[in-house]
């Protein structure tokens, strides 16, 4: 079964809107995803029904805040099989998820010579607090390299991935090219050296059904707003037993078990974690959001995107001087189609489709060391949700012709 | 194409002007040995350029712009290319001051000494695409700012 676009667009109201004249066509899922009414309705009834502060209160909104609050952890475990509740700890973002690694586990159990295996399409979140670390502690970076279609380089992955290796931190599924890598592989190799597993789960966690028991990976860090929900909650999962040994990443109000003058001592996971008052209005919508998105059913979210993206590559290939980047297979790429057109920069190219309604991301979307890898100072991007629809792909197909007409050099006549 | 741009200000941001330099740019070809070599960078975007200048007597006497960028980016350092050369360096810089006021100031009536840089007067409506015009201005800036200094290289970034 694959999923009904016409129904589902009704519940995003966005959808409904024109840009510079022309239909919306929303093509910039993978920067951020549009929100379905019921979670804007979620958001609405918290601050209008039983906006509270949390864990401390005594009177009945508290209560309820606090429940709600804690009723999406509990649906946060489930959606991604974590064993439990315990095991998830609500941050920003999924920037701010890695930087806690960084802080409390890395900066706690890492020493000179150590080395963190990443690879070279990484978001810039899950590499600069590493180089960070590096730097503080004489860490050593090693780089799994990808091949021209975009997949990561296997011998680099039993090569890199050795005794030295603490921390193998690597990207599910690549925003700048779609590529969903291989990560069981990665995942069994570095348990075997004894390191641990960081999954950037910014784009695979919103497209994929993801299943951590059965990945058996040690941390996990998504974004709600990549994934119907509200803005400003980010989700770490990590093992139980790691998130007891890790240090705090902030100090405050919450984290705390008891606080002397001279010495505090902390809460229990995960709320060691959160100090202060966090972000309980969009922390209770997004428990509203995992609702929708369990509803529909994330194999149904993935065959879906399967298509539009095989008839995305298939369309843009009829273009000439179109250059797609990333796997070819649609089963090894996410819902994502990065590209360029010659003769076209980029911005360009998203400036004519804004114009024609169409929303693409172009620029090096924070992978700058993949562009330099693919020898481009930036790519035009494509990337697509579950309520998408293949037609749309005929406002973004005429942009795309237009740019080519407005910027070529015209060809010479008679050729 | 009319009805697909029925926006004004859109062809107001893709002059004729500007396409012509985008496609034909002019002084792209590196000057060799020259005095000064200047890089710019856009981190938004990623765009690198490459502006080199010779000098005589306090005259910018030849000039070249090379990288990769957008169309307002390129089109910008060709028509900068065109006008500088053979102007005394108070007088470039007098160019370049004009030149960023009109970029932030959509309001601001622009000098006739400017020349073909009015073609990029549409740009400062499009607050997104401004860093992209002033990219070779600050990079020219730069490259003065080095010959003042003896040295060489210099590298700036938007």
């Amino acid at each position: 079964m694959t999923i009904d676009t016409k129904r589902i667009r009704e519940d995003f109201p966005i959808l409904k809107r024109q840009v510079h004249g022309r239909p919306l066509v929303y093509f910039d899922n993978a920067a951020t995803s549009q929100k379905p009414q019921m979670v804007i309705d979620a958001l609405v009834e918290y601050y209008t029904t039983y906006n509270a502060n949390i864990h401390r209160g005594i009177h009945a909104l508290a209560e309820e805040a606090t429940g709600r609050y804690e009723e999406t952890r509990q649906k946060t475990a489930d959606f991604i099989n974590a064993p439990d509740a315990s095991n998830i700890v609500f941050t920003r973002n999924t920037t701010e998820a890695i930087n806690l690694v960084m802080h409390s586990w890395g900066r706690k159990f890492l020493h000179k010579g150590d080395e963190i295996v990443l690879t070279t399409m990484e978001h810039h979140s899950n590499l600069v607090p590493w180089q960070m670390l590096a730097q503080e502690k004489g860490v050593q970076l090693r780089f799994i390299d990808i091949d021209d279609e975009g997949e990561l380089v296997r011998d680099d992955i039993e090569r890199l991935i050795g005794e030295k290796t603490k921390l193998v931190a690597v990207v599910h599924m690549s925003n700048g090219i779609g590529t969903i890598n291989p990560v069981l592989e990665i995942i069994e190799r570095a348990h075997q050296h004894g390191a641990l597993i960081l999954l950037d789960g910014a784009q695979s966690v919103p497209h994929l059904a993801v299943d951590v028991q059965e990945l058996d990976c040690d941390f996990l860090a998504f974004s709600a707003h990549k994934m119907c929900g509200p803005t400003g909650v980010g989700v770490l999962y990590a093992r139980r037993e790691l998130l007891e040994e890790m240090d705090p990443f902030l100090g405050g109000g919450e984290m705390i078990r008891r606080v002397k003058l001279e010495e505090s001592t902390w809460n229990d996971v995960p709320w060691k974690f959160e100090a202060g008052t966090p972000n309980i209005g969009d922390v209770c919508a997004f428990g509203t959001t995992l609702d929708y998105l369990s509803a529909i059913g994330m194999q149904n979210v993935r065959a879906h995107e399967i298509e539009m993206v095989q008839e995305c590559m298939r369309r843009l290939a009829s273009v000439p001087g179109i250059t797609i980047y990333g796997p070819e297979s649609p089963q090894h790429r996410g819902g994502v189609v990065s590209f360029n057109l010659d003769g076209v920069h980029p911005h360009d190219l998203g400036t004519v489709l804004d114009r024609n309604g169409v929303a693409i991301r172009a620029g090096h979307h924070c992978c700058q060391p993949l562009m330099n890898r693919l020898d481009v100072v930036a790519t035009a991007r494509a990337s697509f949700y579950l309520y998408n629809e293949l037609n749309e792909l005929d406002a973004m197909i005429e942009g795309i012709e237009e740019a080519a007409r407005m910027f070529r050099v015209p060809a010479p006549t008679g050729t | 194409m009319s009805q697909h741009l029925p926006e004004p200000e859109f062809d107001e941001l893709y002059r004729e002007l500007i396409l012509d330099h985008y496609r034909n740019p002019r002084h792209k070809e590196p000057l060799a040995d020259a005095d000064v070599v200047a890089e710019g960078y856009n981190p938004l975007c990623g765009d690198e350029v490459e502006l080199r200048l010779d000098f005589n007597n306090g005259t910018v006497t030849d000039v070249s712009f090379g990288g990769r960028g957008c169309s307002i980016s390129q089109a910008s350092g060709s028509i900068m290319s065109e006008m500088v050369i053979g102007k005394s360096i108070a007088n470039v810089r007098k160019m370049s001051e004009q030149f960023n006021k009109m970029m932030t100031d959509p309001e601001s009536e622009p000098p006739e000494e400017l020349g073909d840089l009015e073609a990029l007067q549409g740009v400062a409506k499009f607050p997104v695409r401004v860093k992209c015009a002033t990219l070779a201005w600050h990079t020219l800036e730069e490259g003065l700012r080095q010959r003042e200094e003896g040295g060489h290289e210099a590298h700036v970034e938007e």
